[in-house]
């Protein structure tokens, strides 16, 4: 079972760059190989905010396995972005 | 009002909203940050999205509006009852940006605006936009819970916002009692209006107040608002000089004794006032003036808080007055309605509105009155000279019935309107023989002579007539009073005649006879002349007898051709001489 996650940033402000950290972390802890991350920076492509609905950064989504399920923030607390992932 | 633009060092960018760039001098500080504060439904949005529009549509600069409480959907399906066209807008000169966070969105950690920040800088940069929106922060805010995190949020916008050189409007909800945590946006804007919407007496009441204002000066009183079919507007303040043009020129009354009576007809761009009790044809003289207008050609309003438009129409016709056919062709309007609880300011911006819709030159507000009797806010008192002053600003000649039962200065000054008419009618019943008749009197005119004499208006099928009434001992007549009263002075009057002939004819006799008396007297007069004439001439005929005589005794008795000189001749010869002088 793929996941596939998608993370939206906004250039190496400080809680984007903890939400990179924290994502690769808990892909490579709890989902091994089946993780697939995407990064998005926002300050390159602003109009993908707007495309995607972003209102806040950094803003993980997950869109696999459906729904898609988005969390908000630099993922600091990993129990909450787990139980979120986990939600099928 | 003070011109509040001199006093400032910043620059302004106008909202357009009727009356708030006059109290800042121009409008909000330009390229700076103001916060409009206010508890739910003061019409915080409406006031920035008005402003946006205003921008878009009067100096075609975009916008973005950044929604953090309500849908986009919802915010311009709202503004539609405005009449701004922002669907049309949205295409090229507004962005509306829905930034909600579902409340239950999973929240992990911290998070921050820069994403949206970096959005929004491209979408202006794209539109070239110079004014931004963002409504109902504290919806966002409330998220973090985090006081610190909120505020270093705010410092984030307001950095990003001199960046980008953006004049913004901050729409913030307060609760009834000061909310602490929001408090500091205050004192990091550059500008904070507060709007207040309270309920009295069933009506709404909305005020605005400017409580800051850095870098210029501004009026700081609370003022009244009114949400119109335009959008919010300030209602009460109005030029505080009071500038217009004025006329020499007369428009006419619609009744041509009247005219007359005035000099002409009212000033045109003049404010008048008719007052008097129910049924004295207040509205008639109003049905007048109008037809006159609209025969004239003229755009006119008559607006009525009593009778529906048909009734008008229906009830003029009865006296001759056809409204029917200026209605049809669109050159009279009828507007009809009840006042609407105490707040009136509200219901002279919607006048204020309808006037500029149809733009008449001339109005009609039937009564008056009806607006001064719900007036229980205070500041409502002075909206109607306000409203009044607009019409004059626009030079819009304006009929205003009131009901009033008598001249008592306490009713008439109830809406100060009988002080600031120009010209001031008063129709009264006269109750006298059984006979109840109208009398109309022109209590003042500025500007020009005019009677001071009562007249009698008659209302009939032929129409309407002012007419002359009697003065008999004081008193003025009218209706049969005055016709029996014209009888008698006619009767009168006869009598008159018939005696100054009759002693014509009196003092003809007695001249006859003096002449006669004085024929009489001459002709005396011509005998005695006679007599004397007759003596004269017998006493002249005797003296020269005498003198012949002795002229012959002489030569009778002495031929001799010198007579003796004795002193007895002498006194003969001197007694002759002496006897002519005589008469005996």
């Amino acid at each position: 079972m793929r996941v596939r996650l998608r993370l939206y940033v906004s250039g190496n402000a400080p809680n984007s760059a903890r939400a990179i950290a924290n994502a690769k972390t808990i892909c490579i802890e709890h989902f091994d190989t089946r993780c697939d991350l995407e990064i998005i920076d926002l300050l390159a492509q602003p109009l993908r905010a707007l495309a995607d609905g972003i209102v806040v950064t950094p803003t993980l989504v997950r869109l696999l396995p459906l729904p898609v399920q988005k969390i908000v923030g630099n993922l600091s607390d990993t129990s909450q972005v787990l139980l979120a992932l986990a939600d099928a | 009002m003070k011109n509040y633009s001199q006093q400032s060092a910043v620059t302004k960018l106008p909202t357009g909203i009727q009356g708030f760039d006059e109290i800042t001098g121009g409008g909000l500080p330009a390229g700076r940050t103001s916060l409009i504060l206010g508890g739910p439904g003061c019409g915080k949005t409406v006031f920035a999205l008005q402003t946006l529009v205003n921008g878009a549509q009067k100096h075609k600069e975009a916008g973005l509006f950044v929604a953090f409480e309500e849908s986009t959907r919802q915010i311009i399906a709202n503004a539609s009852t405005f009449g701004w066209d922002l669907p049309a807008l949205e295409k090229r000169k507004l962005f509306f940006l829905d930034a909600r966070l579902a409340p239950e969105v999973v929240r992990s950690g911290d998070f921050d605006l820069n994403g949206m920040l970096a959005l929004l800088e491209a979408k202006a940069r794209a539109l070239n936009a110079r004014r931004i929106v963002f409504d109902g922060i504290d919806v966002l805010l409330g998220l973090l819970d985090d006081e610190v995190k909120e505020r270093r949020e705010v410092y984030r916008i307001r950095d990003w916002l001199a960046k980008t050189g953006l004049t913004a409007m901050i729409t913030q909800k307060v609760g009834p009692e000061e909310d602490h945590r929001y408090s500091f946006l205050q004192f990091m804007v550059d500008c904070v209006v507060v709007l207040r919407h309270q309920v009295v007496d069933g009506s709404a009441f909305r005020h605005l107040r400017v409580m800051k204002y850095r870098g210029s000066g501004f009026a700081g009183d609370e003022f009244p608002i009114s949400l119109t079919s335009d959008g919010l507007q300030l209602t009460n303040r109005g030029p505080s000089e009071l500038i217009y043009e004025v006329s020499d020129e007369r428009v006419s009354t619609g009744l041509a004794r009247l005219d007359h009576m005035l000099r002409g007809g009212y000033h045109r761009g003049s404010n008048v006032l008719i007052s008097g009790a129910p049924g004295t044809a207040k509205s008639t003289l109003s049905g007048l003036f109008a037809q006159a207008a609209c025969t004239r050609g003229e755009r006119t309003l008559y607006v009525s808080f009593d009778e529906g438009a048909n009734q008008i129409v229906r009830n003029l016709r009865s006296v001759g007055i056809d409204l029917g056919p200026h209605l049809t062709s669109g050159l009279l309007g009828m507007y009809s309605t009840r006042t609407r609880g105490p707040n009136i300011e509200d219901q002279f911006a919607d006048l204020r509105a309808r006037v500029r819709a149809h733009s008449p030159r001339c109005l009609v507000i039937d009564p008056l009155s009806a607006l001064s009797t719900k007036m229980s806010h205070l500041a409502s008192a002075d909206s109607a000279q306000q409203f009044l002053d607009f019409l004059k600003g626009d030079g819009i000649t304006v009929v205003n019935t009131s009901l009033m039962d008598g001249l008592k200065t306490d009713e008439a000054t109830a809406t100060g309107i009988s002080t600031i008419a120009d010209t001031w009618i008063h129709l009264s019943y006269v109750v006298q023989d059984g006979e109840r008749n109208r009398a109309l009197t022109i209590v003042k005119s500025r500007g020009t002579g005019h009677s001071n004499q009562v007249r009698e208006l008659t209302l009939s099928d032929e129409g309407v007539s002012l007419t002359d009434v009697f003065m008999a001992q004081g008193k003025a007549l009218m209706g049969v009073a005055r016709w029996e009263w014209e009888q008698e002075e006619r009767a009168a009057q006869e009598r008159t005649k018939v005696a100054s002939e009759l002693k014509r004819l009196q003092l003809q006799v007695a001249q006859a006879e003096a002449v006669a008396r004085l024929q009489v007297v001459q002709t005396e007069i011509n005998a005695r002349t006679a007599e004397m004439s007759v003596l004269a001439l017998a006493t002249g005929s005797a003296t020269r007898l005498l003198k012949s005589d002795q002229e012959v005794l002489r030569k009778l008795r002495h031929g001799d051709a010198e007579p003796v000189k004795t002193r007895m001749a002498v006194k003969a010869a001197r007694r002759r001489r002496n006897g002519h002088a005589k008469t005996h």
